[in-house]
C-alpha cells in the first residue's frame, strides 16, 4: 500500500485515493497532422517501461482531482518524489541520488539547517 | 527419453521408484546454436519443442535466468479457453486449444488438461449484448460457445447467487464447454522434457545481459555464463520483454504490471467449472487438490516486484463473495503476483523487430497461459522460416504504426 504525498494538497494520502495514468512527460506532438505514422504510433503506444526509476503521471482522483508526477522505483516500489505538473524530476535513472548540482544545494541547505544559526 | 506409462510406473515400483531418469539434462552452454530462445517459461519451451519437432531444428538453446517455469507459467490461474471476439485472435487461441486437446499424448506427459467449461458472466444489459455478440462471433469461427440463462447457470453452478436481489444480478453468461484448466507446472516440465529429448539445450540460471548486434543484425547474446552465438534469437520473456528490447536498442508498446492471484485452503469439491466475471471483476475455479484459485486484476502502475497491492486483493474477494456468499468464511492460503506485459490492444506481439534475426513473442498481458502451445507452434514456424506464420501475421509490431489493432479488450477484459 502506497502512502502518496499529493504536491497540491500537501498531504500524505492512501493509494486508493489516486489512479496511475502511465508514463509522465510525454509531449503531444505540436502539429499532429505533420506527424508520420511512425511518430504518431510512437506517441500513442510506445512506452519506456524501465526496470528501476520511472516517472509516472498520477491523478488524485477522490481528492483534489489534479494530475501530478511521481518518480518511483518499479522494482523496490520506493517513491522518490512527487512533483507538480510542469516541474522536472530531481531523481532520474541517470542520477538516482538526485541531480548533482541540486543535490549539493539540497545537502548544503540541510547542513545549514542542522548546524543552526549562521551569518 | 524414458517414456511414461502405466507399465513403467509398475516397473519402477519394484525398485522403490529410485531409478527414474532425470526429466532433462543440465548442459554447459555451447559456443554456437542455430537458434537461441530467451526465456524458459511455457511459451519459450513450447517454441523450442516445436522448432525441434516440426522443423527439425534441434541445435537450439533455451536461456533462462532463473529456473524453468518460475515466472508467469507458475503464477497464472491455469485457465484455457478460446472464446475471443475478433477473427485474428480467435484463430490464434483456437489453434492453441486444438493443440491442448492432444497435448498430454503428444508430450507423453500428463498436463492434466481438464475441459470443465468456462463461464463468462453478464451482469448488465450491455454485458448481455457483448456476450451475445461474442458468442455469435465464436460460432461463426467454429468455436463452441453458447449463451446461458440464469436458470441454466444455476443448474451448472448451484452455489452461485443467481437471485434477483444480488447487488449485481446475473442476467446470463457465455459458456465454452471445451474450455477448462491445465496443470501449469506440468506444461512447462512436459515441454522441457520433450524438447530436451529432441536435443534442445535448456540452460537455467543463465541470464542474458545484452545482444551481439552488428550492422543491424543479431549474432548472439551475452550472458552471465559467457557469450553464445546464433543468427536467430527469439525473445519470449513476458514482463521483462521491455528490458530486453532496451538492450537491443528499441522500444515496445508494452507496460509491465503486477497481476496477482491467490488460493484458499483446500475444500471438498464444490465448484466443477471455471467462473469469470468482467463486471464485478473476479474469476474462480477449484483445483483437484481442493484449493479455490482466485484471480485478481492488475495493479494500474508499472511494476516488476512480483507482488500485488492489497486494495486489488480486497476488491477481488468482494467480487467473489458477491457471486458466492458460501465462500465468505473461506480462508486464503497464499497470494502472489506475476509481471504481465500488457499491450494497448490486449493482443500479443509475435513479430520480427528492427534488428534482423531478432524476434519477439510478448505482450500476452493477462492471458498468455491458454495460448502456450499455439504461441510456441506459430512462433517456431516464424523463427524457422524467417517469415510470420499466417496466424501470427496480424500480430506484427507494425500494427501500432499502421493502426490495424486487434482490440480484444472485450474478450480479454477480465484479467485471466
Amino acid at each position: 500500500m502506497f502512502l502518496i504525498y499529493c504536491p497540491y494538497c500537501e498531504e500524505h494520502r492512501e493509494e486508493e485515493e489516486f489512479h496511475p495514468k502511465g508514463q509522465a512527460h510525454i509531449a503531444r506532438p505540436a502539429d499532429p497532422e505533420a506527424c508520420s505514422d511512425e511518430q504518431w504510433g510512437d506517441y500513442l503506444f510506445f512506452r519506456d517501461n524501465p526496470r528501476g526509476i520511472h516517472h509516472e503521471l498520477w491523478v488524485h482522483a477522490v481528492g483534489c482531482r489534479k494530475f501530478f508526477n511521481i518518480t518511483r522505483n518499479t522494482v523496490s516500489y520506493e517513491i522518490l518524489e512527487t512533483y507538480r505538473m510542469g516541474e522536472q524530476p530531481r531523481f532520474t535513472a541517470e542520477y538516482p541520488e538526485g541531480k548533482p548540482a541540486e543535490a549539493a544545494a539540497a545537502r548544503a541547505e540541510e547542513v545549514e539547517r542542522q548546524e543552526g544559526v549562521k551569518a | 527419453m524414458q517414456r511414461y506409462s502405466g507399465f513403467g510406473l509398475a516397473k519402477h515400483a519394484l525398485n522403490h521408484h529410485e531409478n527414474w531418469e532425470r526429466q532433462w539434462r543440465n548442459p554447459t552452454p555451447k559456443k554456437q546454436y542455430d537458434v537461441i530462445i530467451v526465456g524458459g517459461g511455457g511459451h519459450g519451451l513450447a517454441t523450442a519443442y516445436y522448432l525441434a519437432k516440426e522443423h527439425g531444428i534441434t541445435n537450439v538453446a533455451v536461456v533462462e535466468k532463473g529456473w524453468l517455469g518460475g515466472g508467469n507459467t507458475a503464477r497464472n490461474t491455469t485457465i484455457v479457453r478460446s472464446n475471443y471476439l475478433w477473427d485474428e485472435a480467435a484463430a490464434l487461441y483456437e489453434h492453441s486449444m486444438k493443440l491442448w486437446e492432444g497435448l498430454s499424448q503428444d508430450l507423453n506427459y500428463n498436463v492434466m488438461f481438464s475441459q470443465r467449461g468456462v463461464m463468462n458472466l453478464a451482469h448488465t444489459l450491455q454485458d448481455m449484448r457483448d456476450v451475445q455478440r461474442r458468442v455469435n462471433a465464436n460460432r461463426l469461427n467454429g468455436i463452441d460457445s453458447v449463451v446461458l440463462t440464469p436458470e441454466e447457470i444455476q443448474e451448472i453452478v448451484p452455489i452461485m447467487d443467481c437471485s434477483k436481489n444480488a447487488r449485481y444480478p446475473i442476467l446470463g453468461a457465455s459458456w465454452q464447454p471445451r474450455a477448462g484448466v491445465a496443470r501449469h507446472d506440468a506444461v512447462a516440465w512436459g515441454f522441457a522434457r520433450a524438447a530436451d529429448a529432441l536435443g534442445v539445450d535448456i540452460l537455467q540460471n543463465t541470464e542474458v545481459t545484452g545482444f551481439k548486434i552488428r550492422d543491424g543484425r543479431v549474432y548472439g547474446v551475452h550472458t552471465n555464463r559467457g557469450d553464445i552465438e546464433a543468427r536467430t534469437v527469439g525473445c519470449v520473456a513476458a514482463g521483462n520483454s521491455g528490458v530486453l528490447a532496451k538492450m537491443a536498442g528499441f522500444r515496445l508498446p508494452l507496460e509491465s504490471h503486477p497481476l496477482q492471484a491467490l488460493v484458499s485452503e483446500p475444500l471438498k469439491p464444490v465448484l466443477d467449472t471455471v467462473v469469470m466475471s468482467n463486471h464485478v471483476h473476479g474469476y474462480i475455479s477449484q483445483t483437484d487438490k481442493g484449493d479455490l484459485v482466485i484471480g485478481a486484476g492488475i495493479d494500474g502502475y508499472n511494476g516488476y516486484g512480483q507482488r500485488g497491492s492489497y486494495p486489488t486483493v480486497e476488491h477481488t474477494l468482494q467480487a467473489i463473495v458477491e457471486m458466492f456468499p458460501i465462500f465468505s468464511r473461506v480462508r486464503m492460503n497464499r497470494q502472489w503476483g506475476g509481471i504481465v506485459d500488457t499491450c494497448p490492444d490486449a493482443c500479443p506481439i509475435l513479430s520480427a523487430t528492427p534488428v534482423k534475426g531478432l524476434f519477439f513473442n510478448c505482450g500476452w498481458g493477462t492471458g498468455g497461459f491458454k495460448a502456450t502451445p499455439g504461441s510456441g507452434h506459430v512462433f517456431a514456424w516464424t523463427l524457422a522460416k524467417n517469415q510470420a506464420h499466417p496466424i501470427a501475421a496480424p500480430f506484427s509490431i507494425d500494427r501500432f504504426h499502421t493502426g490495424a489493432l486487434v482490440d480484444e479488450h472485450g474478450a480479454a477484459g477480465v484479467a485471466h
